[in-house]
């Protein structure tokens, strides 16, 4: 009976207690969700500063990438509350917004003028959905793209210049056109003294290969689908067919064995010296600048997207906006605003780029401060003005799945042709927006 | 009926607490099963049930809609795709080839370690140690040891390579010694002997190497790993990326068919050989009539228990290739990973999927446990 009455007492006590605190109201903690890497550890700094600034605690919570999105998608299914906002991906974008997960920022974001702070493309991108509705459901956070490592020291050596100029008739320089990049890299592969020309993302696991190919893709004219979902003609266009032959050309010039490269891959065949240039996301870049982990490190120079036989320059879009889950109370969603607003001001944007987060606020980017904080700075300032992004509908899932299929067996297993390659994708991908209700037969 | 006898005296000596004083025997019985039944209703049994039942649903889990019954459509469009049909021959190629290497391998082993001898122990505990460890470790560490600008592994096998004219070689010269002295003269027969060892060797490889260089002679395999102006990229061309995983998973499992199958030769009675040999039976003979038939069921429950890990083979391709180059070699496994998760989350295909891999499991075993009951009866 004792036992009973004591149990009794504690649930009252416990009940009580859990009802004192959610009727208090305060938010004393913001919990944001983010894959691991380094801009997550800079994102808890912030975190840290807005904790001394207003006293809410702000937890950073980093899932490795191979497990994130299933991490937030699981969350997502529950209807959970296990985070308050969370970092997400440019592609989840159209399934959280046609499910429900995320909160509309539209007014939020437009009322508070912090859409006129950053970048179109990025707001574009991070943000918004549908395309072209001026819905926004996402701040852009970390903007990221792709761009370019080169080894200065190569590039200058006088033999090196003279045996160009002799090879191809013009000066050894940063290629400014996706021929003058094919020429470059095969110049420099020598696999006699173990230096190839050019490394550039094969992987096929989850969307490495596709990411690297949309580079030339898209300054090549091509498209994953015009205006009315269609692929067929779009993805399969002329200037699709010689980006993919331009894409497979570089790839026969990549250290073997990058047979599944991505970023990691691209830094470890540029540090270990066996590529002349490498294709990532600047994300990964600080490390190349750092000498305890790049020998080169200070010969190694950054340039961005070359552009196409019409002149065109697009960059594959990386990098994450930052969006509020719809699952929590009223009271949270109001905490995470008053965090992302604060978060958005030109002054904490400039803390967040000398961390080493990728600013998409307008100012801080052509700032000085930060075109000179770090050497490849100046290379994705001008790139974040012409990035591109790969579809971000519900069913991008089921067409990345046909692209890195189709792109992984051309490029890196050498079957068939490039134009069969992307007929038959083409089809596969128009058989599932058809399905989709995308397109009607 | 003495045994109770006996207890009923001292219960009565020591009352139990009231709580306890009525639970029967059977009663103990079933309260310790209970939460075993309650954890295999809730871990397995459930989570089947209401996977083939999602099956038959267009659902996605991470979608906040609720199932919606569509009958066999999951099953009939997995069974109209072309692409399921090739990665089920690719998991049946793999599967076939693997095992059958795996069996040849492990057989092989156990029949070397069967006699024991000095450090016999160390050497079976070290070939197990492949058996014992993550495969994303191995796929890990393949991966280095395959590539193709440091990997060791075209080192080994360019070896390999050579070993095989070496050996050819060697044999030529042993059978001219001693035919050497009669032709040469005792004096100069060390110094032909010499010019043998070496010559015969290089000739041979000369020989080999131009037999291999010709285009078909051997198939796309053998020309594209021996004669070629750049390593071979194992992981990345279509023609070798199958046989590295192979020969990973090879080298990771034969020992677990070796470990079962020395088991049986184990337990093979010493007397049956003795009989044998006063029958002057000769050596293929026992192994024919005796080893072979005893240590079949064992060696049955290894290809049994490999073949059903080889249909489920996902985290060795994914470490090693992801499926590719393209699809060579992705496996079912891989397929309903990806349909699984990797953006698409399409739970109710693969869910069927998953059925349809179930099924041809069971299927095969079948097929396996009455060869097994044949090779018992037997």
């Amino acid at each position: 009976m004792l036992k009973k009455l004591l149990l009794v007492t504690l649930l009252l006590v416990m009940v009580t207690g859990v009802s004192v605190s959610a009727q208090d109201g305060a938010i004393t903690e913001l919990n944001i969700w983010w894959a691991e890497w380094d801009p997550a550890n800079y994102l808890q700094q912030i975190g840290n500063d807005y904790e001394a600034a207003t006293g809410i605690k702000v937890n950073v919570v980093q899932t490795p990438w191979g497990s994130y999105f299933d991490r937030v998608a699981t969350e997502w299914a529950a209807q959970g509350s296990a985070f308050d906002m969370v970092v997400g991906d440019s592609q989840w974008l159209g399934q959280a917004v046609t499910e429900g997960h995320y909160v509309d920022m539209t007014s939020f974001l437009n009322d508070n003028g912090i859409t006129e702070t950053v970048t179109p493309a990025t707001l574009q991108y991070y943000g918004e959905y549908p395309a072209d509705s001026g819905s926004y459901y996402a701040y852009p956070t970390e903007g990221d793209a792709n761009g370019w490592a080169y080894r200065r020291d190569l590039f200058e050596d006088a033999d090196n210049m003279a045996a160009f100029e002799a090879a191809y008739g013009r000066p050894l320089a940063v290629p400014t056109t996706w021929d003058e990049l094919r020429d470059v890299a095969e110049f420099f592969t020598r696999p006699d003294d173990g230096l190839y020309g050019i490394g550039v993302y094969t992987q096929i696991d989850y969307d490495g290969i596709t990411m690297g190919f949309q580079n030339p893709f898209f300054a090549y004219g091509g498209n994953w689908y015009d205006e009315d979902y269609n692929t067929l003609g779009v993805v399969n266009s002329e200037g699709a067919v010689g980006a993919l032959e331009m894409y497979r050309d570089l790839y026969s010039f990549a250290p073997p064995g990058t047979n599944n490269a991505f970023f990691a891959e691209m830094n470890d065949v540029f540090t270990n010296g066996q590529a002349a240039m490498i294709m990532n996301y600047f994300a990964f870049f600080p490390a190349l600048a750092n000498p305890n982990i790049n020998p080169y490190a200070a010969d190694t120079g950054y340039f961005s997207m070359p552009s196409g036989p019409d002149g065109e320059r697009y960059a594959a879009l990386g990098g994450q906006g930052i969006s509020i889950n719809n699952y929590v109370d009223d009271a949270r969603k109001q905490a995470s605003m008053d965090f992302i607003q604060w978060f958005a001001t030109e002054e904490v944007q400039l803390r967040w780029a000398q961390l080493g987060g990728y600013t998409c606020n307008i100012a801080v980017l052509e700032s000085p401060e930060f075109l000179e904080v770090a050497p490849y700075n100046a290379a994705f300032a001008e790139t974040m003005t012409f990035v591109k992004d790969f579809s971000n509908i519900p069913e991008f899932g089921q067409l990345l799945e046909v692209a890195q299929r189709y792109l992984h067996a051309y490029v890196v297993g050498g079957e068939g042709t490039a134009q069969d390659a992307l007929d038959n994708m083409a089809a596969e991908m128009d058989g599932i927006l058809v399905e989709a209700g995308y397109v009607t037969e | 009926m003495a045994q109770v006898n006996t207890v009923k005296p001292a219960q009565a000596a020591a009352p139990r607490p009231a709580a306890r004083r009525h639970l029967s025997d059977r009663r103990i019985v079933q309260l310790f099963i209970f939460p075993t039944i309650i954890l295999l209703i809730l871990m397995n049994i459930f989570p089947l049930i209401y996977s083939l039942f999602l099956s038959f649903n267009e659902y996605s889990v991470i979608s906040a809609d609720a199932p919606r019954w569509i009958g066999i459509e999951n099953y009939a469009d997995i069974l109209s795709d072309a692409q399921f049909w090739h990665n089920f021959g690719v998991t049946g190629t793999y599967a076939l080839i693997s095992v059958a290497l795996q069996t040849v391998v492990g057989f092989g082993l156990a029949m070397l370690l069967r006699t024991k001898f000095t450090g016999s122990g160390v050497v079976t505990t070290l070939i197990l140690v492949p058996m014992m460890l993550s495969p994303i470790v191995v796929a890990t560490f393949w991966k280095l040891i395959l590539n193709p600008s440091y990997g060791i592994f075209n080192y080994v096998f360019g070896f390999l390579t050579l070993l095989v004219p070496t050996i050819i070689g060697v044999i030529v010269v042993a059978l001219l010694w001693g035919t050497l002295p009669k032709q040469l003269g005792e004096q100069r027969a060390n110094i032909g002997r010499i010019a043998l060892l070496i010559l015969i060797p290089v000739v041979a490889h000369l020989v080999w190497r131009f037999v291999l260089s010709q285009e078909g002679t051997y198939g796309d395999f053998f020309t594209q790993v021996t004669y070629r102006e750049t390593a071979p990229e194992w992981l990345g061309e279509p023609a070798l990326a199958m046989w590295a995983i192979i020969i990973v998973d090879v080298w990771m499992w034969s020992p677990f068919v070796m470990l079962l199958c020395l088991a049986g030769l184990s337990a093979i009675p010493e007397y049956l050989y003795e009989a044998a040999a006063i029958d002057r039976a000769g050596g293929w003979f026992q192994f024919r009539r005796i080893t072979l038939p005893q240590v079949m069921p064992l060696l049955l429950i290894a290809v049994l228990f490999r073949t059903i890990e080889a249909f489920k083979q996902f985290d060795l391709v994914m470490g090693l290739t992801g499926g590719g180059p393209g699809d060579v070699t992705e496996t079912v496994s891989v397929q309903l990973y990806q349909l699984a998760f990797q953006g698409q989350f399409d739970t109710g295909k693969s869910s069927a999927l998953a059925y349809i891999v179930l099924v041809v499991i069971i299927a095969v075993s079948n097929l396996y446990i009455r060869a097994l009951n044949r090779a018992r009866e037997g």
